[in-house]
């Protein structure tokens, strides 16, 4: 690790237009700073400041950005009316990690790919304009979806998944104010910058994670892994999923592992929205979901994987 | 009298004593240091002043260094020094070396390899100074091959072949022609490699994490090009080793060295990272088996070839065909193993190597032969068992695999199975069973153990032998206990330290047998010395509870024997009983797998072993080890793999996050059946080595679960979803 | 000179005082400065377990976790769950099923199944459970086995570690009846 500054927050407005890294769970930004992946001259603890609650917000509940994963999956009310948010949670990392990582921080964690936490490797989200050593190498974990030529890394997180799925906004404080981003446009795809994993600014601070009003129906996250428990999600589906007289009400699904964001696509939601469940029908959405879907070697299976998955989810959450 | 072995001892000593704690499942004497943090591992001894280094890994693949730019280092907060002596290694030590490997790390043969050492004040600015230290390379990399091609291969050893294979094959009714992979597997022990060094003027304690201590200090004594007798080594709580641990690697030989340097302590503890990237993989194998029966299932033809891999200049190479030497029946026989030279990290032993391999890609062979000949698994086993071994002729000592067979069978509920695929379904689930049989070498080796009775009646076992989670503690214990007719808990052993007579070293499954021998020879030297004093022969003595007495000679409490302690030192060299007949140890798993029908994500459901290894020396422990073996046939059947880049060679997955180790939830409920023989041709012990059996097939009998679940056959390890989904059934199709 | 504000730590019921490189981590703080070396390091970056300790009550991996955060927080090791002569339940129960081997893992597991026991009195959830919804009435093997999956063991001691916890969790709970 390189050496660096390290000082306490009190409050929020303490942390806000800071050039400090922020730091609260740490268990990504510490683990990429021993590996000097990550680099800070000055770091700023805020896990004093608060943001800790979560409260009920009209029909829906805002989680404080500093909440353990742990805590908010226990919640009684996210198990009960959200419970995919819980589920999600569960299915990552371990429970030691979860004690410690925060809701806020959880959405800030960084990709997985080798070539990345590797100094010596190629890598433009590192190093921008370094290259991309993933691309023709190992690259089993890496995206389908949404890549570009200069990065094709995953987002690794389970939890944005489902609350992409399941609407959340984030909820920030930058200097000139706060501001709401939305979950499915909070992270960004690589393009030519892949050195930005999201929309976040300089000096901007995630405060809380707002639910809307629970979607009700069948809450389903489905993360396939090489281990049973303790691992990256090769592929995931998040779904929230209603059924009215034999169709399909309403759906919104995300998908992890397979993109630099939660991946989501409306069109596909839209293509289920008042059909018949049927293995015809998931297919169906499956090929639109994978239209332009693109393996790099290793990773092709994760085409069909995908697929399978879905189409599991599917089945489960229609009762098909 | 000779120390080597080449009578066997079938006086059944252990069961004529009368102590009764041998092959008891008692707990490990040890335990209660190790539950409550107590045990100290190599990197906890504090020593005064000491200073802390970091290795430094080369950032080409191979070339030559040409600067180390130490002086920016040096500036930097802490700092004490750089080092790139040309004693230090490039490569570790191979097991039972007993010489320096390879040194001066100036010039770089593999990825990552150390080619410095940077040593600070404390942990956080060494670590930082070793991330900052720039070296100039003359990068050789363009012209190293990373890649093992059979083209460039050479037979490893001279391959066993007998008759005529091609001939019986084209004659044989059933014929079984496949090919197999296995990846590379880490050792991946859960305490990281570490040393810590201190000199006392010429003489050197080393504090390390080691499975051989007599054969490390040899390796580091030429290392660093010093009289032996000057080092001394301690290791009495190794915190895994594998064979990882086996020879000395780089922190051992680059703390002493900056610790001369420096005139004061130095810890090294390599990062979990380098441990993957410069300590010994297991090679990956490329292996085609072919099998050729009659109508009947008996084999007439047997060939397993593999193409392996090293470094060059290491003439260690996976032995993937040690058990097909002699397991099953075939009298035309193709076995051999050929060795590609590539530009990776040192291949070398990791647990059971050959048989973890080898066996599993056979069993799998051997299951598709049953389906082809319609007979039932475990029957074509029974089958293909030689009366002596083929193509050699050498009789077999103990070899209970026709028991383990059924004793496996009738406890798993192997009568449950349809030999079907796709015949049971659970919700998304396809449920099947699979079958193996377990096989490996028996290793006797040269050991030495001195054992004290004191005169207050304590019996006290000595030798430099480790225990790596073995057992060593509680087995030599009960030996000596059982011997000397004194309650376990008047009993203590001292292990880890070189200044110790020198067992055998914990590895190849051979130390309880063999530092073993060593304790029960010292045993029977005391015992010839007390029976004098009771006034009867040594084969009349019976000793139990501190008394001793003899037909028709009354009980007399031991110490009134003695005078003074009593000190025996015991040893045992292998003898030409290891040539003359075939010691092996044998068992058989079985497995219940789900496979989802959707996703091709495999779950054990539960997994029985059954073992005969010879004389069970601690019931408890010898379970453990039977577990801990079939929890790696699980890990290189579904999770472990190593990858490499194809471009420059350097390990990518080179963590615990993405080398998967199985985890709690991997594991099934297990149950482990101990079936007790006596091998007098093994041992004066009767007992052989479990340590690696557990796993000499595991993986093979859950690749045929994987088939008989939902009917893919895999040939290619491990058996991840991306192997399986291209050929998964419909998962909307009913059951068959 | 970096700025280096003071932490004040209770460890093992006994106030210790923090105030050095800002890199240092709770983990080598325990090993290095405090010479408390059950607490041990396996891989340094939160993917083996060997360094959990309970913090204020919780597991954590010690390693991912710098000392200076630890202000005010109450740290327990295994030093503090029992000594060889009075060992705890669990502890107790780790020898008589040997699970264990090499011995290395073993604090990391200890702790995070004591830890494990309060969560699961606790009522939190596991991606076990059918249904997070539902409070957890019975504690399967699976349900152990996932909560601790966060700790590995390279000697494959599973089916034992399983096995000791049960054991402790049924004789504590006979206490507590």
């Amino acid at each position: 690790m390189k050496a660096f500054d390290y000082s306490r927050a009190e409050a929020t407005a303490d942390a806000v237009g800071q050039s400090a890294r922020l730091i609260a769970g740490g268990t990504n930004l510490l683990d990429l700073m021993k590996l000097e992946v990550e680099t800070p001259e000055a770091l700023l603890d805020i896990t004093r400041i608060g943001l800790n609650a979560i409260d009920a917000e009209g029909e829906g509940l805002r989680i404080g950005a500093l909440v353990s994963n742990s805590d908010a999956a226990a919640d009684p009310r996210i198990r009960r009316d959200w419970p995919l948010l819980s589920r999600a949670i569960l299915a990552g990392a371990s429970p030691q990690l979860r004690n410690k990582a925060t809701m806020g921080g959880n959405l800030c964690q960084r990709t997985r790919c080798g070539y990345f936490m590797d100094n010596r490797s190629a890598c433009n989200k590192r190093e921008p304009g370094s290259g991309c050593a993933a691309i023709g190498g190992v690259n089993r974990n890496h995206a389908i979806l949404g890549a570009s030529s200069d990065c094709i890394a995953t987002y690794p997180g389970d939890m944005a998944v489902a609350l992409s799925a399941l609407q959340a906004v984030v909820h920030t404080e930058r200097p000139e104010g706060a501001r709401e981003i939305p979950m499915r446009h909070f992270h960004r795809l690589p393009g030519d910058t892949p050195q930005q994993d999201n929309h976040l600014e300089s000096g901007e601070v995630i405060t809380a994670i707002s639910l809307p009003a629970p979607l009700g129906g069948r809450q389903i996250y489905r993360k396939v892994r090489d281990r049973a428990s303790y691992a990256f999600a090769l592929v995931s589906v998040a779904a929230a999923l209603r059924m009215e007289e034999g169709r399909i009400a309403s759906v919104h699904l995300a998908f992890g592992g397979v993109a630099h964001t939660p991946w989501t696509n409306d069109h596909v939601d839209e293509l289920l929205t008042g059909e018949r469940p049927s293995p015809a029908l998931f297919d169906k959405a499956a090929d639109l979901l994978l239209e332009d879907a693109q393996g790099q070697g290793h990773n092709d299976f994760k085409i069909p994987l995908l697929r399978r998955a879905l189409a599991a989810v599917l089945a489960e959450a229609t009762g098909e | 009298m000779s120390d080597t072995y080449d009578t066997p001892d079938t006086r059944d000593m252990l069961d004529r004593t009368r102590q009764g704690v041998i092959g008891q499942p008692l707990d490990r004497p040890e335990g209660p240091l190790k539950v409550a943090g107590q045990a100290t591992y190599a990197a906890e001894y504090a020593r005064e002043n000491c200073a802390e280094g970091v290795l430094v890994g080369a950032t080409i693949s191979t070339g030559r260094v040409t600067a180390i730019h130490k002086d920016e280092v040096l500036a930097m907060p802490g700092v004490l020094g750089v080092y790139a002596a040309p004693q230090m290694l490039r490569r570790p030590a191979q097991g039972t070396a007993g010489e320096a490997p390879l040194q001066d790390p100036s010039r770089v043969d593999y990825p990552l390899q150390p080619v410095a050492l940077v040593v600070a004040e404390t942990f956080e600015q060494a670590t930082a100074a070793a991330k900052a230290l720039r070296i100039d390379y003359d990068d050789a990399s363009d012209k190293a091959r990373f890649l093992p091609t059979q083209e460039t291969a050479e037979a490893a050893k001279e391959p066993v072949t007998a008759g005529d294979l091609e001939a019986a094959l084209r004659d044989a009714a059933h014929v079984i022609d496949a090919n197999f992979t296995t990846p590379g597997h880490a050792s991946a022990a859960m305490e990281p490699h570490a040393a810590v060094a201190e000199w006392d003027g010429d003489d050197l304690t080393l504090w390390g994490s080691l499975q051989m201590i007599a054969f490390n200090v040899a390796e580091l004594a030429d290392s660093l090009g010093i009289d032996p007798k000057h080092v001394r080594i301690l290791s009495p709580y190794v915190g895994g080793g594998f064979g990882s641990k086996l020879g000395i690697s780089h922190e051992a030989v680059a703390a002493s060295l900056a610790a001369r340097e420096l005139g004061r302590p130095v810890r090294v503890v390599m990062s979990r990272q380098l441990v993957f990237q410069s300590i010994m993989r297991r090679s990956e194998t490329v292996q085609r088996i072919r099998l050729g029966a009659g109508a009947d299932g008996r084999l007439t033809a047997f060939g397993h070839e593999a193409l392996v891999s090293n470094l060059p200049e290491e003439s260690f190479s996976e032995p993937v065909t040690q058990a097909s030497e002699f397991l099953y029946a075939g009298d035309n026989r193709l076995l051999g193993v050929r060795k590609s030279d590539i530009t990776r990290l040192t291949a070398g032993s990791v647990r059971a190597p050959g048989e973890a391999v080898g066996m599993q890609a056979l069993e799998v062979a051997m299951d598709e032969l049953a389906i082809a000949t319609n007979l039932d698994p475990v029957e074509l086993r029974k089958r293909n068992l030689p009366e002596t071994v083929p193509g050699q002729g050498t009789p077999y000592s103990s070899r209970r695999l026709v028991e383990a067979l059924d004793a496996g069978a009738a406890a798993f509920g192997w009568d449950q199975r349809s030999p079907t695929p796709c015949a049971r379904r659970e919700g998304e689930w396809w449920i099947g069973m699979g079958m193996s049989s377990a096989a490996r070498v028996n290793i006797l080796a040269k050991a030495e153990a001195r054992v004290t009775l004191t005169a207050q009646g304590h019996v006290v076992v000595e030798t430099d032998h480790t225990d790596i989670g073995t057992g060593s503690y509680a087995i030599f214990g009960q030996i000596a206990a059982e011997m000397l007719g004194q309650p376990i808990d008047r009993t203590t052993v001292k292990l880890g330290d070189s200044l110790l007579p020198a067992g055998s070293g914990s590895g190849g499954s051979w130390g309880a047998s063999s530092t073993g021998s060593a304790v029960f020879y010292a045993c029977e030297a005391i015992r010839a010395t007390l029976a004098q004093a009771l006034g009867c022969s040594a084969d009349q003595l019976i000793l139990k509870d501190g008394q001793a007495w003899a037909e028709g000679v009354d009980a007399r409490p031991v110490t009134d024997l003695l005078t003074e302690d009593l000190t025996r030192t015991g040893k045992i060299e292998p003898g030409e009983l290891m040539e003359k007949v075939n010691q092996s140890t044998y068992g058989a798993f079985f497995c219940e797998v789900a496979v989802n029908a959707f996703t091709g994500e495999t779950r054990l459901r539960r997994m029985t072993g059954a073992f005969g290894f010879g004389r069970v020396l601690n019931a408890k422990t010898a379970r453990s080890q039977c577990i801990g073996g079939m929890v790696w046939g699980i890990g290189s059947a579904l999770t472990e793999e190593l990858s490499f880049d194809a471009r420059d060679g350097h390990l990518v997955n080179h963590d615990l996050a993405e080398y998967h180790v199985p985890v709690h939830a991997d594991i099934p409920p297990m149950e482990v059946i101990l079936l007790e023989e006596r091998d007098a041709d093994a041992s004066p012990l009767q007992s052989k080595g479990v340590g690696e059996l557990g796993i000499c097939g595991a993986a093979g009998a859950i690749a045929n679960a994987i088939y008989n679940a939902c009917g893919v056959r895999l040939r290619d390890f491990p058996m991840t979803p991306d192997k399986l989904l291209a050929d998964l059934p419909d998962p909307f199709a009913p059951a068959a | 000179m970096a700025h280096r504000p003071a932490a004040r730590l209770t460890i093992n019921g006994q106030s210790q005082d923090f105030q050095g490189d800002p890199r240092r981590t709770l983990l080598d703080f325990l090993r290095l400065d405090l010479g408390l070396t059950g607490t041990k390091k396996g891989c340094d970056h939160g993917q083996c377990g060997a360094c959990t300790v309970i913090v204020n009550g919780r597991r954590i991996n010690s390693c991912l976790s710098l000392a200076a955060m630890h202000d005010g927080d109450e740290i327990t090791t295994i030093e503090g769950l029992g000594t060889p002569e009075a060992l705890s339940t669990l502890q107790k129960a780790f020898v008589a099923h040997d699970g264990f081997q090499c011995g290395y893992c073993t604090p990391g597991q200890i702790c995070s199944a004591a830890a494990m026991i309060d969560e699961i009195r606790a009522g939190w959830p596991s991606a076990v459970g059918d249904d997070p919804t539902e409070m957890p009435t019975t504690v399967t093997d699976d349900e152990i086995r996932e909560r601790m999956s966060g700790n590995l063991c390279r000697c494959g001691a599973y089916d034992n570690i399983v096995s000791a916890i049960r054991e402790a969790m049924a004789a504590e709970e006979e206490v507590a009846q």
